[in-house]
């Protein structure tokens, strides 16, 4: 039986060079006993003196990366075995390099197991130390806390980045961590005592704590899942969930016994004067700004329920020019307003191209809310049918009306269809002047998602020259 | 009126601000306060609970209310104007004192801060904004700050708001609209909507690297909201439809489901049975199923249905779809290996890992999973097949949880 000790017991360097020695010189795991100073062995006197570990040749082996990463939180798992099932994974990995991927092996699970653990006990000191002031002078606070496993010194890092301007002392019965604000330094264990026994905010902690309760949910067993009994004695606010949890039933009897209490005469009123002031609806608008608030409140078809909000048209109130596009999409949707997505932009683009300035034009949408369907996360956009096209219809008619442009441009077909009121093939009625009833010209044209979309080049090319043309057409006839 | 101490105020607006589910400290980016003057860190992925409470509920942040004063008259709402609770209004100092109080004393990650609406919404968004400013201008506070954005605020104070927050929030709070205007007669779910969706365009600028002005920062860890199930006759499908549309359009990180709990002093205008709190957590499960598991709400639920309680939603889509299953866990791939119920991203992943250098047998998989009982229907191993198992008419009772009997 070949015994080692090692100095303390978070000691990884001494684990490694006994360990790199020992697999070296073929000492197979069940011959090995792992103790740390100080502690008493069954073996001891039976067996003789370990001899000395020298360090191992360089290069003598090689172990995985991730070992490395495992191996070092294991060793802070307050197990006595823990020693041993690291060596023993060290001596497998000779014939089974592959061996840490296997996350299924009973030995592999074992030190996963153990460094979940570790892990989970340096998050709750994380979450679980309780600072005392203990001079207001120096601004600086103690804590006493007892970890579930060594973590004190590996979680200290994480304080001295949280409270960097802060003086702060961890006592544990392991190690004491200490921050000067300039530099993490480490002590020996301590003594419960050696901490402050109160802070003044503790009081207002607890206040805070029961209030935040609700007792109409009471969940223990979740509450000591996550915050275990053996963390309570150094929580200021533990000593109140006995009586909280005696108390629920009875604070969430008399919540649902009680009835309702009449609310106040003043707010009665208040309420009849703001119903009484509420806007009346029903007539046609008359006015842009009515149009704008009409459409965002608008139940003519279902498409609202989906969409942000409805989005009106935009531009001077007597434009000569009105383009009519589809409906808004994604972007528009979030933003409220027109053509302001990648098609926006595109149409800003041929716009420019075509010398016709955007700003002097009245732009709007066929349908005024976004038809889309999620596909995952996107939303999708979707053609809006002839029922949707029709129900909107009612807003593009009054902003025509109100505006009364000499040119109405349709961009698409859909366009198209809510403008003439029948299909109307762009490709076919496009490049021409046609009569509308109400005395404007009307031009039709592409989307200009659609020049998004051609897929060759040549085609892009052609496309974009028809649409930019139809645009230059338009604003002539305007003029 | 008579002046309350700090203590009473603290009591008060911290009980109004309990029916608020989230409590979240996670997803921001990663900060510290090396080379500052204050305290505060954030660690970018998960945050910390510092406390639970006997509800189960984690205590991340110092959830308060500046004032449950409000105007609104919300029916579900302890704090609304007709309710006869008692009232209390923090000063802007007295919550960044309590706020740095407790965080150097390692009780909370930050500050979460809501408020009735008192004089406008302006002026209540206003007095929000100058909370979190003080925090971080005056005091270099570098912690967590999660804001209630109130819809009807300017969009230049909603900007403030997301400059300073890690994470802003607006409750959408029911899952009808209708419902909406009959229990919430001042909200307003278009002004809600559009508000998100400024908030997601201010977002997506803030991470648009193309920009030239490009602002600095928004809301790094998102927004959420919270929907109050069982205050109305929604079912959970029509809830998890708007969750779906939700996440969407406006990229929200959480929607949270809150069970309407009794609350003191009550409406008659709500209902007095109170839904299960089950339901509350197979809505959280159908939600786990959307957002990381690929799942599609519309093979989760109806928008007519409500959620089978006996059993998770897993389970439930699994009985249905039989012909999908059994699963072989040497060589499905990861999708469908997602769909097997029992088995969780982390066991997934393990297995596709483990599988690269051997055949998994029942014991491996007993070993990456939680209970192999559950699998086996749906699972082919190396040594195992289910043959009719899979197909058998009581295999939901096999597979069922065992209700306990009070004894």
């Amino acid at each position: 039986m070949q015994v080692v000790r090692l100095a303390y017991e978070t000691d990884f360097d001494g684990w490694r060079r006994a360990a790199r020695a020992m697999r070296a010189r073929g000492v197979a795991p069940e011959s090995a006993l792992w103790t740390v100073d100080g502690q008493a062995t069954l073996f001891d006197g039976a067996d003789e003196p370990a001899p000395p570990l020298e360090a191992a040749p360089a290069g003598a082996f090689r172990v995985p990366k991730t070992f490395m990463d495992l191996a070092p939180r294991v060793i802070l798992h307050r197990s006595d075995e823990r020693f041993a099932l690291l060596y023993r994974l060290l001596w497998r990995l000779q014939d089974e390099p592959d061996l840490l991927h296997i996350a299924s092996d009973a030995d592999v699970a074992r030190a996963h197991h153990f460094a979940r653990e570790v892990g989970r006990a340096a998050h709750k000191m994380k979450a679980f130390v309780r600072f005392r002031l203990a001079s207001e002078e120096d601004d600086a606070y103690v804590a006493w806390f007892e970890p579930a496993h060594r973590v004190a010194e590996a979680t200290a890092p994480f304080f001295a980045r949280r409270f960097a301007n802060m003086r702060f002392s961890i006592l544990t019965p392991d190690t004491c961590v200490h921050w000067d604000l300039a530099e993490l330094s480490f002590t020996p264990g301590a003594d419960p005592a050696d901490a402050p026994s109160e802070d003044a905010l503790e009081e207002y902690w607890r206040t805070y704590y029961a209030s935040i309760f609700n007792p109409a949910r009471l969940k223990v067993g979740a509450m000591q899942k996550e915050m275990p009994k053996r963390y309570w004695r150094n929580l200021p606010e533990a000593a109140l969930i006995p009586e909280l949890i005696a108390q629920a039933q009875g604070r969430t009897d008399t919540m649902v016994r009680q009835a309702p209490t009449e609310p106040s005469r003043r707010v009665v009123k208040a309420a009849v004067r703001n119903s009484r002031d509420a806007p009346w609806e029903g007539q046609a608008p008359t006015s842009l700004a009515e149009v704008a608030a009409g459409v965002d409140h608008c139940r003519r078809c279902d498409l609202w329920r989906d969409a942000t909000q409805g989005v009106p048209g935009e531009g001077p109130g007597k434009a000569k020019l009105l383009f009519v596009g589809e409906q808004p999409g994604d972007q528009e949707d979030l933003a409220g307003t027109p053509f302001v997505g990648p098609a926006g932009q595109m149409f800003d683009r041929a716009l420019a191209e075509a010398g016709v300035p955007r700003t002097e034009t009245y732009v709007t949408n066929a349908v005024k809310h976004f038809k889309h369907e999620l596909r995952g996360k996107r939303r999708i956009h979707k053609t809006p049918d002839a029922g949707e096209v029709t129900a909107c219809r009612w807003w593009l008619d009054a902003e025509r009306r109100i505006v009364r442009p000499r040119v109405v441009v349709s961009l698409g077909a859909t366009a198209a269809l809510a403008v003439f009121g029948k299909a109307t093939p762009v490709g076919k009625f496009r490049g021409q002047a046609l009569q509308l009833p109400d005395q404007a010209q009307g031009v039709v044209t592409y989307h200009p998602s659609y020049l998004l979309r051609v897929p060759d080049e040549a085609a892009k090319a052609k496309a974009w020259a028809m649409f930019v043309a139809d645009l230059k057409l338009a604003w002539s006839l305007a003029a | 009126m008579a002046v309350l101490d700090l203590k009473r105020k603290l009591a008060i607006l911290s009980d109004a601000a309990k029916y608020d589910a989230s409590c979240a400290s996670s997803g921001s980016v990663k900060r510290d306060s090396r080379g500052g003057k204050g305290v505060g860190s954030t660690d970018g992925g998960m945050g910390i609970c510092h406390a639970y409470a006997p509800d189960g509920r984690c205590i991340s942040l110092l959830k308060i209310l500046l004032t449950n004063f409000c105007v609104y008259d919300c029916a579900y709402c302890v704090n609304r104007v007709s309710s006869n609770t008692p009232r209390a209004r923090f000063t802007v100092d007295e919550v960044v004192d309590l706020t740095l109080g407790f965080y150097k004393r390692n009780y909370i990650e930050g500050l979460f801060l809501s408020s009735g609406i008192i004089r406008s919404a302006d002026y209540t968004m206003e007095e929000i904004v100058r909370v979190a400013r003080t925090l971080r201008e005056v005091h270099d506070f570098r912690g967590y700050i999660h804001l209630k954005l109130i819809p009807e605020a300017s969009p230049a104070l909603v900007n403030e708001a997301g400059l300073y927050a890690d994470r802003v929030s607006i409750n959408i709070e029911l899952p009808k609209d209708e419902s909406l205007v009959s229990l919430a007669p001042e909200k307003d779910v278009a002004g809600i909507k559009k508000a998100m969706g400024a908030v997601r365009l201010s977002e997506d600028a803030a991470k648009d690297k193309g920009r030239k002005t490009r602002p600095p920062k928004f809301a790094p860890a998102g927004q959420s909201t919270q929907m109050i199930v069982g205050a109305d006759a929604a079912t959970d499908g029509a809830i998890l439809k708007r969750s779906e549309s939700l996440y969407g359009a406006y990229r929200l990180r959480r929607v949270y489901y809150s069970a309407f709990s009794p609350i003191p002093d009550a409406t008659s205008r709500l209902p007095l049975q109170r839904p299960p709190l089950v339901r509350e957590h197979r809505l959280y499960q159908a939600d786990w199923l959307m957002r990381f598991y690929g799942f599609q709400r519309a093979e989760i639920i109806g928008e007519a249905e409500d959620l089978d309680l006996a059993i998770d939603p897993k389970l439930a889509w699994a009985l249905r779809n039989r012909g999908d299953f059994p699963v072989d866990v040497n060589t499905a791939d990861r999708e469908r290996l997602l769909r097997v119920p029992g088995l969780g991203v982390r066991a997934v992943d393990r297995i596709l890992d483990v599988r690269r250098f051997k055949r998994l047998e029942l014991d491996d998989v007993k070993r990456l999973s939680r209970g192999i009982e559950k699998l086996k229907p749906f699972l082919i191993c190396a040594d195992w097949s289910p043959g009719a198992l899979t197909d058998r008419a009581d295999l939901r009772q096999k597979v069922e949880p065992r209700q306990l009997d009070l004894f």
